[in-house]
């Protein structure tokens, strides 16, 4: 199928760009390695979990998460820069697939997600993370980050393809992601929050998400889920309807904008 | 047989605030040139990207190589190339990645992609920057790239927008050379550019383009009769006006008019260096020392100030 064949060389191109500059690779790993490192040793010594292993079990899912929630920024971006230099115009004046471009750069950047998760899966190892659910599940985990990271990617799509400035859509994408990442139990428990962002808190897909993973990394999920809501109870669930509801969402919007780009 | 058809386009933006084409009308014959000059903001790049299937006009229809651009973007695609107004390359990737990979996206395959890339390197004179990155590149070196990338596959109906602004004189005579080349290959060429010069080397006809309406068509040699030729212009010290606006008036055989402002002589000319050469020996033996002299070819202003009779009026060049 050439829709397929295109899309996979746009994948490619996007790899080759990461092997001219590795930088982008180096500081995909390094930020949330660093991340790993300093939550680890700051904040572990000081958080009573009260769970076997200590802090950086639970710690390492949100890291995880946070990580992958970035890929809507590496997008958004990199489709940003594309629109800039004109690169799309010539992309949509060829004879291939109207979508492969979007397509092959969200695979591209889910790619590079599969890098920076083992990196980090490494760096946390060394520091102590022990994930116990059994290697079915620890698979099944990464799977789901993987599948996170892609569904983002795509919300990441539409605001590249929408703004009509790159420095724009870094802000853009940062007052997205920052507040998502921070409104959640990924690094402390919801519990301390007000009850307002308690509630935001207990929804956000990030939430359900870092709950998911430690459901399956082995962990009870006893870190900051008000007992008896529906997201802390069913996180596997809640976290899969989100993905599927963003990406019906978000994938037709993408491509309709690239298909009318600058109409 | 008419491989670009261009019928009442209309195009605006901003919620119908700015009318980018205004029932704009064009055609271009199988194997020829039509340079397309305007100002900034006359509507040339929203003309090309209609044709070249980036854009929907709100109104009007366009046909190219017989293919409705409206109803069959996909088919147009086949047969055209583009090179956009700013150079459309991977900063990123090298010369030879950027071919490559766009002979891939037309389905060569991949040994054929290469080949067709080195071929291409070679013909624009880019192989020995072929493994460079792009953004190590001049100006003049990207838009060959460009060009070539909008070439892979032999197009037989190519849009060019504005591929020399921006270059400096050598690579405006580069870029002039390979397009000269290209339209000795047969194909059917629509050029868009803000200089008469550029349009009088490349293009078979002129179509000049004002507020989205082409105003005046012909060759070039038509519209720079309808202009006028050259103009000598001379500039002296103000005691010496009167003396020089008698030999000017005297070698044009037209009364040369002055500016007094800038102490400018200056008068139409049919015999252009020639002219020159007379005016210069004739203030020689009245011992004038002249500040500046020189020859004026008819420039798009000159084209608009007769045309329509007001200065081309530019407009704020969309972002
Ligand atoms: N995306 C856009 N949004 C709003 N106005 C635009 C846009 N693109 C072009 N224009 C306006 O449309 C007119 C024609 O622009 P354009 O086709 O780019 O002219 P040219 O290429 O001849 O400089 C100008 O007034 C320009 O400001
Ligand atoms: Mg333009």
């Amino acid at each position: 199928m050439s829709a397929f064949r295109d899309t996979l060389i746009i994948t490619q191109r996007q790899l080759r760009l990461l092997t001219r500059v590795p930088e982008v690779l180096i500081f995909s790993t390094i930020q949330p390695v660093m991340f790993v490192l300093l939550f680890r040793y700051v904040f572990g010594g000081s958080i009573n979990t009260g769970q076997p292993g200590g802090y950086v079990q639970l710690l390492m899912p949100g890291i995880f998460v946070q990580t992958v929630a970035f890929t809507l920024a590496g997008t958004a971006s990199g489709l940003a820069e594309d629109m800039k230099k004109g690169l799309i115009d010539r992309f949509r004046s060829l004879p291939i697939s109207q979508s492969a471009l979007v397509i092959g750069r969200t695979l591209g950047d889910s790619l590079l997600n599969i890098v920076v998760l083992t990196v980090m899966g490494i760096a946390g190892y060394v520091v102590g993370w022990r994930p116990s659910g059994g290697l079915g599940n620890v698979a099944l985990g990464f799977l789901f980050l993987l599948f996170f990271g892609y569904a983002l990617s795509w919300v990441g799509a539409l605001v590249g393809l929408s703004a009509s400035d790159a420095r724009v859509v870094q802000n853009v994408s940062f007052i997205v992601t920052f507040p998502l990442t921070f409104l959640s139990n990924a690094f402390a428990p919801t519990t301390g929050m007000p009850r307002a962002l308690q509630y935001f808190a207990e929804w956000n897909p990030v939430s359900t998400m870092v709950a998911a993973c430690r459901e399956l990394f082995g962990l009870k999920n006893q870190f900051g889920a008000t007992a008896g809501s529906f997201p802390s109870e069913h996180p596997l669930t809640t976290s899969l309807v989100y993905m599927v509801v963003i990406m019906a969402i978000f994938i037709p919007l993408s491509l309709r904008k690239y298909r009318n780009a600058s109409n | 047989m008419k491989s670009i058809i261009a019928e009442e386009l209309v195009k605006t933006y901003d919620k119908g605030k700015v009318r980018a084409l205004d029932s704009l009308n064009l055609d271009v014959e199988e194997g020829t040139v039509l340079g397309v000059l305007g100002p900034n903001g006359a509507g040339k790049t929203t003309t090309v990207r209609i044709l070249s299937t980036l854009l929907r006009p709100d109104s009007g229809r366009a046909t190219v190589a017989g293919i409705d651009v409206i109803k069959n973007p996909e088919k147009v695609r086949e047969v055209i190339g583009l090179s956009g107004q700013y150079a459309a390359v991977d900063e990123i990737l090298t010369g030879y990645d950027n071919l490559v990979m766009f002979g891939e996206l037309y389905h060569l395959g991949k040994k054929n992609a290469v080949a067709r890339a080195n071929e291409l390197l070679e013909r624009f004179s880019l192989t020995e920057a072929a493994k460079r990155p792009i953004k190590t590149y001049s100006g003049g070196m990207r838009r060959r790239l460009d060009l070539a990338a909008s070439l892979i596959v032999k197009p037989k109906i190519l849009f060019l927008d504005e591929p020399t602004t921006g270059l400096d004189p050598r690579g405006r005579q580069e870029m002039w050379g390979v397009i000269q080349e290209l339209v000795k290959g047969g194909v059917t060429l629509l050029l868009t550019t803000q200089y008469l010069e550029e349009a009088d080397q490349l293009a078979d006809e002129i179509a000049v383009i004002d507020t989205g309406k082409v105003i005046a068509r012909g060759t070039s040699d038509a519209l720079k009769k309808q202009v006028g030729g050259e103009r000598l212009e001379v500039v002296v010290d103000a005691s010496n006006i009167p003396k020089t606006v008698e030999i000017v008036s005297t070698v044009s055989g037209n009364k040369a008019s002055l500016d007094e402002g800038i102490r400018m002589i200056s008068a139409p000319v049919s015999t252009g260096s020639q002219a020159l050469f007379e005016v210069l020996k004739a203030l020689d033996s009245a011992g004038i020392h002249p500040l500046d002299v020189g020859l004026k070819r008819p420039s798009l202003d000159d084209v608009f100030l007769s045309l329509t009779g007001h200065a081309a009026e530019v407009k704020e060049e969309a972002k």
